[in-house]
This record gives structure tokens, sequence and C-alpha cells, in this order.
């Protein structure tokens, strides 16, 4: 793969702010710190990281409800984030959306989604919008295994195919949806093979490996560049944590957890780095340092600014 | 200015909508060459092309989340729903998608979407193809209702709706569509909110919307005879619902009787009746009364069904029963 060493190292980055940016919050959700709940992306950071690393800024995704680490791919800003999860003013949505609803218009993030499912048929409406306007622009929808079973998916992915729109479905598939295993949720073994269905390339790829994904991601967007129609990639990764932070996690053994943390996409790409000489063990504590500071950062902006006044929660009901 | 049918007067509005702004754009079932399910889209995809006017899978679902993320990104869907019953199937992506993604993410979206669908019961089409739901949608923040009773108003109020910057759910009623009126040949605009006083009257106020609006004009003609003269409210909006026009009116009538086909129990009439309750008590020198239909599914039996739908009788009677 002829990737550049600066697309290469801003991967490694972005695997590394969305690590850091999660830790952080399950650090402060247990101590009570952030209202609601949390859902992390613990363990899936290559997903986000390899898809999002083939889009432009004017190409839109539409996430889930763990969400934070597509938003930190697609450029996010990690100050107006945190201070959001924890309900300020300052934050992306003025304290009116949380960690489920998060969206950034100017970077193409058309909003995380605390409906599983939900955003298949936005992503449809945002991939038509681009053909209507006649830009080149496509639309990445993540959804996970558990959205892969809802009706609006389904949907999404007849529609998108029937209008051939520049659609890339990126189905992140951790094993579970909450509580429940892929093996009791459907009799198929790859979600990917549900394209066929729809007639559009079905790609499982290795989800814990950055330039799989980047790579498979890479070419749907070609094809949905050239007006080609939708795919559906399939990326086969797992949820370090809970459904939700707090979930005690009793419907899975530690055995499978500690297989698949062995298997952390962050180390295996940092290796990759370090073999091909791109990057050096000191730049590479140097990078890791760097975001540490970020993200401490964006915490110290959140907990200093200002819990939303009452007087503006009728805002922005209507426009 | 030119005699229209409601049907027409919707046909127009969706052309001079589409010729002024290219960024408005039909997609639903059928409402292509088949021109729409009760023909409002008759000609569009001749005129505008498939571009313009998208003959969708039966998706309820993401005909109207299609509608909300091309709207986000920058366009003006039309939706339409062959049957207002076919929300439900679509539900979420109207109250928890649209509907909320502005409030949501802080002001940082703008939905300006409309969704039409057909409403009422009437043509014999039986439970799931006869409601009228207008109480569903009024309680969701976010979402804009329209339901238009007259050629004229359905003209002007989906101009209204097309432009304006918020997902606005436009309820027709299957039998206005066949309903001739005077309508001006030009754009207009309708202000959404703005109720109008369809009659003028001294001794009771009737707020009706939709069918019911002729209903209670046909009522208010019968009440003449018997020296009752009622003033006959059409709010066009139940949200935002023009609450002055109510008010000042019952001011003047010291009476209120509200009309709606929506099952009347916790219909569109009882936050009516609550407002005024609230805010105009002492103004009443009567009990407000409701007309709207019983609580049960709409039955497909022509004696049943015509039983089943309140009318101009029902009306007289509640206004006999305070007057």
């Amino acid at each position: 793969m002829a990737l550049s060493k600066k697309t290469l190292i801003h991967m490694y980055e972005t695997m590394n702010r969305i690590r850091l940016f999660e830790q952080k919050l399950q650090e402060f959700f247990a101590a009570g710190e952030i209202p609601g709940f949390v859902h992390l992306y613990l363990g899936e950071e290559a997903v986000a990281t390899g898809a999002c690393s083939v889009l432009t800024d004017a190409d839109t995704i539409t996430s889930t409800h763990r969400g934070h680490g597509h938003l930190l791919a697609k450029g996010g800003d990690l100050k107006l984030m945190m201070a959001e999860i924890f309900g300020r003013s300052t934050g992306y949505c003025k304290g009116k959306g949380g960690s489920m609803h998060i969206a950034d218009f100017d970077l193409g993030i058309l909003g995380a989604n605390g409906i599983v499912g939900g955003g298949g048929p936005l992503a449809v409406g945002a991939a038509l919008a681009a053909r209507y306007k006649k830009t080149k622009d496509v639309t990445v929808c993540f959804f996970g295994d558990g959205a892969s079973n809802q009706g609006t998916t389904q949907e999404a992915l007849n529609m998108a195919s029937a209008w051939k729109l520049p659609l890339v479905f990126v189905n992140e598939n951790n094993g579970y949806g909450i509580s429940c295993p892929q093996c009791k949720s459907m009799a198929v073994v790859d979600i990917a093979d549900r394209a066929a269905a729809y007639d559009m390339p079905g790609v499982v790829v290795d989800g814990n490996d950055v330039l799989a994904v980047h790579e498979a991601v890479t070419e749907a967007v070609k094809r949905a560049r050239r007006g080609e129609g939708p795919s559906l990639i399939e990326c086969k990764t797992y949820r370090w944590r809970g459904h939700f932070e707090g979930d005690a996690c009793t419907y899975r053994c530690v055995e499978e957890l500690e297989e698949w943390m062995a298997k952390d996409p962050i180390p295996r790409f940092e290796a990759k780095l370090l073999e091909s000489k791109t990057l050096t063990q000191q730049e590479a504590d140097k990078i890791k340092a760097s975001i540490a500071g970020e993200v401490d950062e964006a915490v110290a902006f959140a907990k200093e600014s200002p819990m939303p006044a009452t007087s503006a929660l009728m805002d922005d009901v209507y426009a | 200015m030119s005699e229209k049918t409601y049907l027409q007067a919707l046909n127009e509005a969706l052309k001079l909508e589409m010729e002024r702004d290219e960024n408005v754009f039909i997609l639903g079932e059928d409402v292509g060459q088949f021109g729409g399910c009760f023909g409002v889209t008759q000609g569009l995809y001749d005129k505008f092309g498939e571009a313009r006017v998208m003959d969708t899978p039966i998706t309820e679902s993401t005909i109207v989340g299609a509608a909300a993320g091309a709207a986000a990104a920058g366009l003006r869907p039309v939706a339409e729903l062959m049957f207002v019953d076919f929300i439900g199937v679509a539900m979420d992506q109207l109250f928890n998608q649209a509907a909320k993604m502005r409030f949501m993410f802080g002001g940082k979206a703008t939905v300006p979407m409309t969704l039409r669908m057909p409403q009422g019961a009437g043509i014999g089409a039986a439970a799931q193809h006869s409601q009228c739901l207008e109480s569903w949608f009024m309680n969701i923040p976010g979402l804009k209702v329209v339901i238009p009773s007259t050629p004229r108003d359905a003209k002007g109020l989906l101009i209204s709706a097309i432009r304006d910057e918020n997902p606005v759910v436009f309820l027709e009623h299957k039998l206005l569509y066949g309903v001739s009126g005077e309508v001006p040949d030009e754009s207009y605009t309708i202000e959404l909110g703005k109720g109008e006083v369809k009659r003028e009257g001294t001794d009771v106020t009737i707020v009706a919307t939709s069918l019911m609006v002729h209903s209670a004009l046909e009522a208010a003609e019968r009440l003449k005879a018997d020296g009752i003269e009622a003033e006959v409210v059409d709010p066009r909006c139940l949200q935002p619902l023009d609450k002055d026009i109510i008010i000042n009116s019952v001011k003047k009538t010291n009476a209120l009787v509200v009309a709606h086909e929506a099952v009347q129990f916790s219909g569109p009439g009882a936050e009516i009746a609550a407002m005024v309750a609230e805010e105009a008590l002492d103004y009443l020198d009567a009990p407000i009364k409701r007309v709207g239909a019983p609580f049960c599914p709409v039955p497909f039996s022509p004696p049943l069904e015509q039983f089943y739908i309140p009318d101009a009788d029902n009306i007289v009677e509640a206004v006999k029963s305070i007057r």
C-alpha cells in the first residue's frame, strides 16, 4: 500500500486520539463526573480511523450511539466533544445532545444517533443530496452488527443500491448487540453476505487492521464517486468495554476479551510503522504524549466551562 | 383568481415552488408517472423529470429519513406518504430524527422538509387507511403541523411549508381533494401559525379543522335559522397554534365548541379546550364542548363509517347543548 508518510502518521495519531479520549472518559465516568451514559469505542479504533482516512471534509458520515471514534476520526474537535459529554454550554450541542448526539456539519458529521439503525435512511438522504447537487461527495454510514438487523438498515441498503447512490455502508461488527451475541441474533456469519441481496459488493475485512479498512473503504469510495453505487464493508472487531460504562458484561467470558485485546489494533499498527521505519519509537512516544496533553486540555476546558443556563432551554427547538 | 380544487391548488403549489427553487424536489411512493396516490403530483414528473420527482420503493422509514437527511444536507424535499396511517412505520425517522436534529445538535442542523400525508375517513378504506393523527404530531416539539381546509389555504400553506426551515407535517384530507374554491393564480404564502375566521358570529365560537371546517360552516347556517350566530375559526395550523384568534373569538362569543375528525379523547380539541380554560375561563358562559370521532378504529361498512365521522348534526347538537 503506497500511503504517504503523512497519511500513515495521521492515522496513527487518530487511533491514539480515540484511545486516549475514550480512556479519559472511562476514568471520569467512573468518578461520577459525566451525566447520563457513555458507550465507549475502545478496541474499535481501526475502523473509524481507516474509513475516515479516505474522506474529505466535504464527504459526510452518519454515526451511531458509539460515535466518539467516528467523530474524532472525521476531525471532530476534542474540546467541543469533551465539553458536550460533560453537559457544558460550550459543547458541540450547547449541552443539549450529550455523547449520543454530537454533530459537526462543517466537517460532514451528520450526527451520532441514539437509535440503533437510525442513521441508514439519513445517510441515504445525504448521499441523495450529493448526487442531486452533482458533487462527487460520498457518505459513509457507520452501523453496528445490531443495527444490521433493523429494517431501516435493510431499507437503506436497498434504496441506495436501487438508486446507485454514492454511499458506503461501514459495518463495525463488534460481536454484540448490547448483550446479545451475533450467533443468537442472526443466522449469517458474515454480515457482508447481505450485500448480495442488494447487488452490491460485500467485503469482510479485519476491523483491527487499520490499513485493511483503509484499503477496502478506498475501493468503495472510488466506486461511489464513479457513480457505481454503494458497497457494504464489514469490519470484524471487538468491543473492549460493555455496551455502556457500568455494564457488568456477565454475558461474555474473560478469555474472549483477552483474546481480542491481544489483537489490539494500535500496537499492531505501531509495529508496522516501526518496522517500515515510517516512525521511530521516540516519535511514537512523542505523539502519544502530545495527544495525552490535548486530551487533558479538553478535559480542563470541559470542566472549566459553565453548565448551560436554563434560559437557553427553549433555544433551537425551531429554526 | 379562478375556481380550483384543493387537489389542483396543492399541485400548483408544488409546481410553483419547484420552478422557483431547484432545491425543491419530491419523493414518495408512486409520485412519478402515476401522479401520486390521489393525484396531487400529477404532471410534475413530465415537467421536472425523474431527478426531481422520485418514485421510491415502499419503504416509509427511508422516505422520511432520506427527506430529513437530504434536508440537513441543504435540499428542500417534499415527501409524500400515501396515507397518514403509514407514518407508524416511519415514526422514528420523523419524531426522533427530523424533529429533534436541530435541538439535540445545539442548533447546528436545519431540516427544511415537508411531509405531505392524506388523512381522514369517508372512502371506505377501513381502519388502517382512514385515521386522523394530528394529535400525535402536535405532541412532538420540533415539528410544525399544518392542516388546511380550503383550496386557497392549501396552496398558500403548502408554499409556506416548503419554504419553512423546519420539518413540517402537512395533513391533507381525502374528502377535500375534490372541493373547489377561489384560488389566486399567482404564488402566495399564508403564514404558518395564523388562523382565519371563516365565518363571523357573535353567539358561539366553533374552532374546527380540515373537513370539519366545512361541517362547521354548514352547522352555522342551520343554527342561524334558530337565531344563533356561530363564529367559525380555522386555526389552519396546530403547531404553532394561533392562540390569539381562538381566545379573542371566545372573548367575543363567550362559548366554545371544538370540532375535529380525530378521535375526541386526547385529540387536538383537548389542547384547545384546556388552553381556553386556562386563559379565558372567565369569558365562558357555558361548558366547552368537543366534537370528535368516537374512541374506536375507523370502521369499514358505509353506515358505520358515516356514523363514525363527526358531521354538522353533531356540531349543531353540541352548540344547542350550551346555547
